[in-house]
């Protein structure tokens, strides 16, 4: 007996009992959608994570100003001015085996104006590196080059919010803005980055020459920096990278073998790291609860398929009659058993796809449906049907013909 | 009457089988030796108990006698496996039974197509033979009945065109007109004649004495031995019973 001959013996059999065969299948099409839209969403909230990393910048380190303890009462991070712009200069200068590119930030937050136009946002003052180290570039414009930085230029680029706040639909390039009490010209634009990992949004902000803020907006002479942004030559170099820096900068703070560091380095790919461990914790969860699912399908289906091989003894004994072996009825049950199976597997694939849409759009979780995982758990499912079915299937071909013939 | 060929069909030597009821062992067959000669209409006889249906599944490659040797057109079968008797009862033999056996809610012709599902034939020689079998059996125009839309004497052609599908060396028939009342009964044996007489070898298991006329040969069974082997004297005819009742 050929395999489609068998297929649509098999199709014909569930055909005649359909209420019955769709109460088989629900158990499998649950699991299979539960498995579906789990994995969805756990896929989804990983690669979100990784979109959100890559957005702060590229195997991006953070050295930012570390707590120290006076008479055992600790501060907090960054509660120190210990870091400075040669800090960053040294890091650039003397690890540039490891390192691309360093950025030294500070903040502050500011109203500015632009003609009847005001809105407060923050000011970021920096150099031309920070475009490089966060991957972000201008969408019209040109940034500020050394010179400026040198000289604390009255120049500035505008987060694609601030812009719009302040101009509207005008191009705000060769415009002028007020910052607090001084005057900037817009070089150029950045282009939309969108939210951060914390809902914040990235294009609300104004980037200007660390000096020009420093310097003539705070009005102070300090080189203290409020953070060092790095970026690693590669991925592979971004452990390299935070050790030597941090080698580097005890050496420049003059800090003894048993003291502790008075900086911290965050490593983004850590951060990742643990947020992907977390999904994949959640996503093992129900996975394993979905799991459990199918099995009770199989069972449903095993218990189906033993009730069918009774009912159609009769069946079994005049097939055998005519020529069957064992081994058709073997094969003719099995199938049953995975078309049941697959059957389900498709449902639940088509209403696992439907709750992840359903949850990206109503609940705006990130779903990501992958081709691999859907075909997949449609084959277990039908494998787990095979499975559930080769008990009762074995029990059908190891019928007595004459007494199959002779049941009624 | 025994035409001269060069093998049985079936030849029975000393088949003895046995049951376990328990811890008693219980004998149906005490060594029964028969042979079927191609060509033959034999009837098989007996009160219940006798033996002649245990026999009918032995011939029928149904079952392994416990003892003897079974030749199926001169092969031995006696002691092949399950799936060996299941080829060769698909191959060899056609099964007519009492109770039609056809499989409901399924088509006739799907029904004549089941025993080539077996032998590997093709899906469309599958059709064409199962369409010209129940077309020579005078039902080609009820190819898509299930058997619940079919009469009992059509039921039971359509086992007869199941029967023959596979173009058997041995026709079996067990009380095939049990279920059908007197003119049904006819109809069928009629086809049987026919049959017989193109070449075909019936053998035939009832216990009504006027359908075993319709053989040419009775063999009466008795506590699991043969109690007589006899041509039929005054053999009934069932195309001139059929005319003379119209």
């Amino acid at each position: 007996m050929n395999l489609l001959a068998s297929f649509r013996t098999a199709l014909r059999a569930l055909g005649r009992n359909k209420l019955r065969s769709f109460l088989a299948t629900i158990g499998i099409v649950i699991a299979v959608a539960a498995v579906v839209a789990t994995v969805a969403l756990g896929q989804g909230a990983r690669a979100k994570v990784a979109q959100q990393m890559a957005s702060l910048g590229s195997n991006l380190l953070m050295v930012v100003p570390g707590s120290i303890s006076t008479h055992g009462a600790a501060t907090g991070a960054g509660a120190t001015q210990n870091l400075n712009l040669d800090d960053g200069r040294a890091i650039e200068r003397e690890l540039a085996r490891v390192v691309a590119a360093v950025a030294p930030v500070n903040r502050t937050g500011a109203q500015v104006v632009a003609g009847d136009q005001n809105w407060f946002t923050q000011v970021i003052g920096t150099t031309s590196s920070y475009l490089a180290v966060r991957q972000w570039p201008l969408s019209s414009g040109e940034p500020f080059g050394r010179e400026e930085e040198a000289a604390g230029a009255k120049v500035c680029l505008l987060g694609q919010t601030v812009a719009e706040k302040l101009f509207g639909p005008q191009p705000p390039v060769g415009e002028q803005i007020r910052v607090k009490h001084v005057p900037c010209k817009v070089v150029g634009v950045l282009a939309p980055k969108g939210q951060g990992s914390w809902g914040q949004d990235q294009d609300d902000v104004i980037l200007m020459p660390w000096s020009t803020l420093v310097r003539r907006i705070q009005g102070t002479q300090s080189d203290v920096v409020g953070m060092l942004m790095v970026s690693a030559q590669a991925t592979g170099l971004v452990a390299d990278a935070q050790r030597e820096a941090t080698a580097l900068l005890r050496q420049r703070h003059h800090l003894a073998d048993t003291a502790d560091d008075d900086f911290q380095i965050r490593n983004l790919t850590e951060m990742q790291n643990a947020a992907s461990e977390q999904t994949a914790t959640v996503t093992l969860l129900l996975g394993s609860v979905a799991l459990i699912s199918l099995l009770v399908g199989a069972i449903g289906i095993a218990n189906v398929m033993l009730v069918s091989v009774t009912e159609r003894t009769r069946e079994i004994g005049i097939r055998m009659a005519v020529g069957a072996r064992g081994r058709d009825v073997l094969f003719q049950f099995l199938t049953e058993a995975a078309v049941l199976a697959l059957v389900g597997g498709l449902l639940g694939l088509g209403l696992g796809a439907a709750v992840a849409k359903v949850m990206a759009v109503k609940a705006q979780w990130p779903t990501l449906l992958s081709p691999q995982v859907m075909a997949g758990t449609v084959l277990l499912a039908g494998l787990a049907g095979v499975a559930a079915g080769f008990y009762p299937a074995l029990r059908a071909s190891r019928l007595d013909p004459i007494e199959a013939l002779r049941y009624e | 009457m025994t035409p001269s060929a060069a093998q049985p069909v079936v030849r029975a030597e000393r088949i003895e089988k046995h049951y376990r009821m328990g811890d008693v062992s219980v004998a149906a067959l005490r060594g029964v030796s028969l042979d079927l000669w191609p060509g033959e209409f034999v009837a098989v006889m007996g009160a219940s108990g006798s033996g002649k249906s245990t026999f009918m599944n032995v011939v029928g490659c149904l079952d392994r006698p416990s003892a003897g040797r079974y030749l199926l057109d001169g092969e031995e079968v006696s002691r092949l496996s399950r799936d060996a008797l299941a080829g060769a009862r698909g191959r060899s033999i056609g099964f007519i039974f009492q109770g039609f056996n056809l499989l409901p809610r399924t088509s006739a012709v799907e029904n004549v197509e089941l025993p080539m599902l077996y032998q590997g034939v093709p899906g469309r020689e599958r059709r064409a033979r199962a369409t010209e079998a129940l077309r020579r059996v005078g039902l080609g125009d009820r190819l898509d009945h299930s058997p619940a839309q079919l009469s009992g004497g059509q039921q039971q052609r359509v086992a007869v065109a199941r029967a023959l599908v596979n173009r058997p060396k041995l026709l079996l028939a067990d009380e095939p007109t049990g279920n059908l009342d007197s003119a049904t009964s006819l109809e069928v044996m009629r086809i049987f004649q026919d049959l017989n007489d193109e070449g075909l070898t019936v053998l035939l298991v009832t216990h009504e004495p006027e359908i075993a006329d319709h053989a040419r040969r009775v063999v009466t069974f008795k506590d699991g031995l043969v109690l007589s082997d006899r041509p039929v004297a005054q053999r009934r005819l069932a195309a001139a019973a059929a005319e003379a009742a119209s």
